[in-house]
């Protein structure tokens, strides 16, 4: 009994100076729902995934890489409200809109049928003053998930596509990491949802139809050039959709240039990896490191062209130690396909 | 019976405290993202192990304070997440005191885009021999503008202890790095104080850089006066690759590329190499394709500093070390002052570059004549005895 005193006075003295259970709140000061299902988004079992009327789903032409993660997207904009075309950004969604993006991890890779294990659903929600990010992580009878602003981790379990067995730690970000990458100029923003990553087909329960298009039948997208006038991002792992350049440009735009570039938390490191950088330098070639510590890996350029294996950016890419991987959260394990297209096109460039 | 009691008690007490501390984890950032401006977190007294970084984001007025530097240690050995300890981003008056950060994969703290940041009372540490599996820095704050870092101690960091990067207004005072690759940098950052700093035992003491390829291109106005620069003569551990890789063993103070720098009033004493080098970018043979970089330190003033050398041979490691056996031939009589030579013929007064020395006690020099593969290595100070217009002092902007 004394031992369990001991202990309780132990325990409360490593605790920090916490304060009870506080709300989250929102930009109007109203709390923001413990539970996704209190968002209504979506009919029927949650974990099915049905978005209701005026919640479409979406998908990107090249995805971020999030460990081998399944990824269910949806939109949701204000009823009534459009959002106004752009080439090049991100669009410019109005307020009111919400992005929802459920993280999941099949059982069998080969076969959907096999079920699936629903990790985490993340949602962007724009309020008047901007983006905020929220987290929700599913609880083990996949009945909900619950609001978690400090993070989570878990283990995931799986069959790839060739039927090995993989078991990995996956790890949900806590809000504050959430801007470790949704950040443009310290602003919280959206990265995936522009006109060229969304510009490709989607199996609607009308049928197969180009995105772009689709929005804009049903009133959500204004502006819209006809569908040759339309930039598009290639597929990263689909020759058909582009060269091995732009295939790569855009696997790296995706996966890095959210902080890699000149509004992004990584601009200290003038390494700029947008696909629409046309300084040779910004974007690695025979670029010296700035700050890369031993996430240099003893190379001397962050690509040196022709040399896969003397450049600091495949280094970073294939490594999962903290210390040195990139992008440096988010990821626990190395993309190996990811890994091979940049190996590739460095191979494949000619130094001047 | 007693002996068995007393071991159950203590594996409990163990697993206990993992667990316990795992969940501080969580608290402290969970802490770190609700707290509301103005507000202060204290950290209790203890040895706390985290294995992911924490992170405070948007926030203005905040305090983080621990009990003391050495009593509330907070250590991220074995760490799986994130590669700094404490990252701080997009803030405005943050005090960061009284702790300790141990044994980050990365950084121990980077603050990014703070405007306002302190560090007071702040120990930033890798324990264990000095080796290139250590992280880069360890106080770090980069594209911050009135940045004070004082009372903090910086102990083996692959890069540099206390870093200052792509920064505005900046005051580095009474602070000890040791066992670091460098000891203090200054890098791409205007206006900047340091002094009464205890530099030693490091590959560099004290640098102050301008580097291309940068947002904040252009550093200056960084003053280095009244430190202690001592026996850094710890053989380099940087990965290859990164600038300081090239830094030799036995440099006190090196100036690459950097323009007004008054340094004065220094105790510089057997740094075996270089007691103070100036180099241009081209020394350091590296590409620059940057085009609005200027790769030539102009306007430096070095005065009424003390060196003091023993005499030896420096140290025979690295680029440098060939460059010192094979072209420089100094043997054991090593200038104090080092000034590679290469100049820029569009300056001003391109025979000076505006470096002047002058009054420094015991100080030997040399200028290498670099730019043409040290033909004319000449010893003599006079066409650099000359004096500059003292540069400002820095005034911070905080809370």
């Amino acid at each position: 009994m004394k031992i369990l005193a001991t202990l309780a006075v132990f325990l409360l003295s490593v605790a920090f100076t916490l304060r009870p259970n506080e709300m989250y709140v929102f930009a109007s000061g109203q709390a923001v729902p413990e539970n996704l299902s209190e968002w209504g988004f979506f009919a029927g079992k949650l974990a099915d995934q049905k978005p209701i009327d005026g919640v479409l789903p979406y998908r990107l032409n090249t995805p971020l890489f999030s460990d081998y993660a399944e990824k269910l997207r949806f939109v949701k904009l204000p009823a009534g409200q459009a959002v106004q075309y752009n080439p090049d950004d991100v669009l410019a969604f109005p307020v009111g809109t919400v992005l929802i993006k459920t993280f999941y991890f099949p059982t069998d890779f080969r076969d959907a049928t096999k079920g699936r294990r629903l990790v985490e659903t993340r949602l962007l929600v724009h309020e008047t003053n901007g983006w905020k990010a929220l987290e929700y992580v599913w609880n083990t009878d996949q009945t909900d998930a619950v609001l978690e602003v400090a993070g989570e981790q878990t283990e995931v379990a799986y069959l790839d596509g060739e039927g090995n067995a993989h078991r990995q730690t996956y790890v949900m970000p806590n809000l504050n990491q959430c801007k470790g990458c949704h950040n443009r100029s310290e602003k919280l923003m959206p990265i995936g949802p522009s006109a060229r990553q969304l510009n490709g087909e989607l199996a609607y329960a009308s049928g197969p139809e180009n995105q772009l298009t689709h929005w804009q039948k049903h009133g959500l997208l204004t502006n819209l050039p006809a569908l040759t006038d339309r930039p598009k991002t290639p597929v990263w792992n689909d020759a058909t959709t582009g060269t091995l350049d732009t295939r790569a440009r855009a696997w790296l735009d995706i996966n890095c240039a959210h902080c890699h570039r000149p509004d992004g938390p990584a601009s200290t490191s003038g390494l700029n990896l947008r696909y629409n950088e046309t300084n040779p330098t910004a974007w690695g070639i025979l670029k010296t490191p700035v700050a890369a510590g031993r996430g240099s890996g003893g190379r001397q350029y962050d690509i040196t062209p022709g040399k896969p294996d003397e450049s600091i950016l495949v280094y970073r890419l294939e490594s999962t130690d903290p210390g040195i991987m990139m992008p440096e959260v988010a990821r626990k394990v190395t993309h190996r396909e990811g890994v091979t297209l940049v190996r590739e096109w460095i191979r494949g460039l000619k130094a001047e | 019976m007693k002996t068995l009691f007393a071991l159950l008690f203590s594996c409990c007490l163990l697993s206990l405290t993992a667990q316990a501390q795992s969940g501080v984890q969580k608290a402290i950032q969970k802490q770190l993202i609700l707290t509301e401006d103005g507000e202060t977190i204290q950290l209790d007294a203890g040895t706390f192990t985290f294995t992911g970084s924490l992170s405070l984001e948007d926030k203005k007025n905040i305090v983080i304070r621990g009990q003391g530097m050495d009593k509330t240690v907070l250590s991220f050995k074995g760490q799986t997440d994130g590669a700094e300890g404490l990252r701080v981003s997009n803030g405005q008056n943050i005090i960061i005191e009284n702790l300790t950060i141990q044994d980050t994969k990365g950084d121990c703290i980077k603050t990014m885009n703070v405007n306002g940041i302190t560090f007071r009372n702040v120990k930033v540490e890798w324990t264990g021999t000095p080796g290139p599996d250590n992280g880069s820095y360890g106080l770090y704050p980069v594209q911050c503008q009135n940045v004070l870092i004082e009372d903090c101690v910086a102990i083996g960091a692959s890069d540099a202890g206390i870093y200052v990067g792509q920064s505005k207004n900046i005051i580095v005072r009474r602070c000890e790095a040791y066992h670091n690759v460098a000891g203090i940098e200054i890098e791409n950052s205007l206006m900047a104080d340091v002094y009464e700093n205890n530099a030693h035992e490091n590959t560099g003491g004290i640098l102050v850089f301008d580097l291309p390829d940068l947002v904040q291109k252009r550093g200056g106005n960084v003053r280095v006066y009244k430190n202690q620069i001592r026996n850094n003569n710890f053989d380099n551990f940087a990965p290859k690759g990164n600038i300081v890789a090239g830094v030799m063993a036995g440099t006190g103070v090196l100036i690459l590329a950097t323009n007004e720098v008054e340094i004065f009033e220094n105790q510089i004493i057997n740094n075996k190499s270089i007691g103070t080098g100036i180099i241009s970018y081209y020394f350091t043979e590296r590409p620059i394709a940057d085009t609005a970089y200027y790769p030539y330190p102009t306007k430096i003033n070095i005065h009424d500093n003390t060196y003091q050398r023993e005499r030896g041979y420096p140290s025979r490691k690295g680029r440098m070390g060939l460059i010192f056996r094979f072209k420089l031939k100094f043997g054991k009589d090593v200038p104090d002052i080092l000034w590679d030579g290469i100049t820029d013929e569009k300056y001003a007064r391109p025979a000076t570059m505006d470096i002047c020395l002058r009054n420094n006690a015991g100080a030997t020099f040399a200028n290498m004549d670099a730019a043409n593969n040290f033909k004319k290595i000449s010893r003599n100070v006079t066409a650099q005895d000359c004096t500059l217009q003292p540069l400002t002092d820095t005034k911070l902007t905080l809370k």
